[in-house]
């Protein structure tokens, strides 16, 4: 079975993340960036359903140069190769753009049966790829699961909504999406870190693949970021001392905060 | 700054894969041991289970070549043990213990038989491995030991007492260095040998977090077969020592850049007078000689990896990187202390649990002195403590 996984290099969740002064996109310079966790847990799941059915991983990222560690990550864990989109003018992109290059890049991959995305990233949150990628590649898509299973040609998942589980599956090649609950990804091994640096990635501007410049990064996105200002720091914080009415002072508080 | 390595930019030093390997070892700590470290230290136990999931991890005998093992560079070794001690010198112990000591002593001096049968289990952590040198009466002069081997027809019988051997309660296989009318020779003795037992050595005020135990062998009959066939005199269980002290002299800086992370992180929190303790002068002097020192002995020790790895280090030079970076660790984790106040005697702190640690770290694989004589005596070409 041929695995696509989708990986994007994020900054850290624990660093301070910021927008740039200049055109409102992400300031990667001002944070640690790794590999997204949510994608560690897409790789995990790609890795097992190798170990049980075999076939080959290729991890697709499409980043700046620095996200070749993000990349390098996911071959150490024990992904076989990559493919990694890196071009100028990607930068800006919005999501229907990524898309459209990512579904490009997956058509590099010969005879993939699947892809696995995570479910959202942590720094824009759109959590929109994997449907676009569906629509513009004509697949099945089979999303937010917390439990993949591939029997055959058929692949099967869990969604667990506030409502219940709802039971899916969709007929290969399809577009799945995974949610942090979908497994514990393993640490990479010191042999696989050692290996990764061997494992083939090949790397692709827009017009390698076809795209026109001009459809993608920020001219070519449908929104923008007009403004953007810090969120204000906590206050302190109201204290009330229980004295046989903190509940009903809690509750009071809470009905001046308009939150019940 | 939270990492004091980076006054120096020591991370623009390492190379991608070594940076990997340091990332995933700091990693695992975070999950699997800082969280409860204080508790084992607390409590005088490393956890079985946690020996297996460093093995899981591939961190035991790394360094070595096949038998289930990655076969890293010497800095990639160094870092992991630089991530073990900055979570606590006793695992860092542990693991120095297994792969540089025992397994390294079956990688170098062992028959195939002996590393097909115990590498690869000592590398998963499936098996427990020890290493059998200092006595009670012999320490620094190991060649006095009194344990002897000696020959039985096709076997040999081993009586003498081993002690502060690190992992050696819960080990599965001890590697045990004895006298023979043809000189210092090693053993494999496989737990539940008839004759062979240990003592754990309980109320220690520091590697708490560690096994450490006496060994004692009474009439233990052995094989040829488990003899080191490649040990042939005292230079093979020293040859050992040296790897082992390879992964100290890194561990030391682990230690130390831990104990300033706690230091600056507390300074910049604890207020006295209206302000944070970090704006005081005094403070910042403790900071600033604390964060030279940990850079210093980080500069060293990556300066003996390259010669390691270039297949050139000097017996003399290990000893510096131990002296100097074991004696930079214990003051820059007193000093931390200070700084943390009456808190610094909590176990909520690393400091002082760090300081406690490296006390045996100063004594073990060589104390402070002898590594000064051994010094000494490159500079001078005379030995001021062996005939």
């Amino acid at each position: 079975m041929n695995i696509v996984v989708l990986v994007k290099q994020v900054p850290d969740t624990w660093s301070e993340r910021k927008l740039t002064d200049a055109d409102h996109t992400l300031d990667r310079e001002s944070a640690d960036a790794v590999l997204d966790e949510i994608n560690e847990r897409a790789v995990e799941e790609a890795l097992l359903l190798k170990e049980a059915h075999g076939g080959e991983v290729t991890v697709i990222a499409m980043g700046p140069g620095r996200a070749t560690d993000a990349i390098r990550k996911a071959l150490s864990m024990g992904a076989d190769k990559a493919v990694h989109v890196s071009d100028d003018a990607l930068h800006g992109s919005d999501v229907i753009a990524t898309a459209k290059v990512l579904a490009k890049a997956i058509g590099t991959v010969e005879g993939f049966d699947l892809v696995i995305a995570g479910n959202e990233a942590t720094d824009g949150r759109a959590g929109a790829i994997p449907a676009i990628l569906a629509e513009i590649l004509g697949l099945p898509q089979v999303t937010q699961l917390r439990k993949v299973t591939v029997e055959g040609t058929t692949v099967k998942g869990e969604r667990e909504t506030e409502e219940g589980v709802a039971h899916l599956e969709a007929s290969l090649p399809a577009i799945v999406s995974v949610t942090e609950k979908i497994n514990e990804p393993r640490y990479p091994s010191f042999k696989g870190i050692m290996a990764a640096k061997k494992k083939p990635v090949t790397t692709l501007t827009v017009a390698d693949l076809g795209v026109d410049a001009g459809e993608v990064g920020l001219g070519g996105a449908w929104s923008g970021v007009i403004e953007a200002s810090p969120k204000p720091p906590r206050s302190a914080g109201q204290r009330i001392d229980d004295e046989g009415v903190g509940g009903s002072k809690i509750a009071e508080y809470l009905v001046g905060q308009k939150l019940i | 700054m939270r990492d004091p390595l980076e006054l120096l930019d020591i991370r623009s030093l390492l190379g991608e894969e070594d940076r990997d390997i340091q990332a995933t070892v700091a990693g695992f700590l975070a999950e699997h041991a800082r969280p409860h470290v204080a508790d084992w230290f607390e409590a005088g136990v490393l956890p079985r289970e946690f020996a297996r999931e460093l093995g899981k991890l591939g961190v035991l005998g790394m360094h070595l070549e096949g038998y289930g093992c990655a076969g890293t560079s010497a800095t990639a070794y160094g870092l992991a043990c630089l991530e073990l001690e900055a979570v606590d010198s006793g695992i860092r112990s542990f693991v120095s213990v297994q792969g540089s000591l025992s397994m390294f002593s079956i990688h170098r001096y062992g028959s195939e038989e002996q590393k097909l049968e115990w590498l690869p289990r000592l590398a998963a952590g499936e098996a427990i491995g020890c290493f059998g040198l200092t006595e009670p009466d012999f320490g620094s002069n190991p060649s006095g030991m009194r344990t002897r081997a000696v020959r039985d027809g096709g076997d040999w019988v081993l009586d003498g007492t081993k002690t502060w051997i690190t992992n050696g309660g819960w080990a599965d296989v001890a590697t045990v260095w004895a006298n023979t009318d043809e000189g210092v020779r090693g053993f494999l003795v496989p737990r539940g040998t008839p004759g062979f037992s240990t003592r754990d050595i309980t109320r220690k005020l520091s590697m708490r977090a560690s096994v450490t135990s006496e060994l004692v062998l009474e009439g233990v009959r052995l094989p040829d077969s488990a003899r080191l066939p490649g040990a042939t005199s005292l230079g093979a269980p020293l040859s050992c020592l040296n790897e082992a002290r390879f992964g100290i002299v890194f561990g030391a800086v682990g230690a130390a850049r831990d104990c300033v992370e706690v230091a600056l992180d507390y300074a910049g929190t604890r207020v006295q007078f209206d302000r944070p303790i970090a704006g005081f002068q005094l403070t910042q002097r403790k900071l600033a000689s604390m964060a030279l020192a940990v850079g210093n002995a980080m500069l060293l020790a990556l300066h003996l990896a390259g010669l390691k790895e270039a297949g050139r280090i000097r017996p003399e030079q290990i000893s510096a990187g131990k002296l100097n970076n074991v004696e930079a660790a214990v003051a820059v984790a007193r000093e931390s202390r200070t700084i943390l106040g009456a808190n610094g005697i909590s176990l909520e702190y690393s400091p002082l649990r760090h300081a406690n640690n490296l006390e045996s770290v100063l004594t073990y694989e060589g104390t402070s002195e002898i590594h000064a004589l051994a010094i000494g005596q490159a500079l001078t070409g005379l030995s001021a403590y062996r005939g």
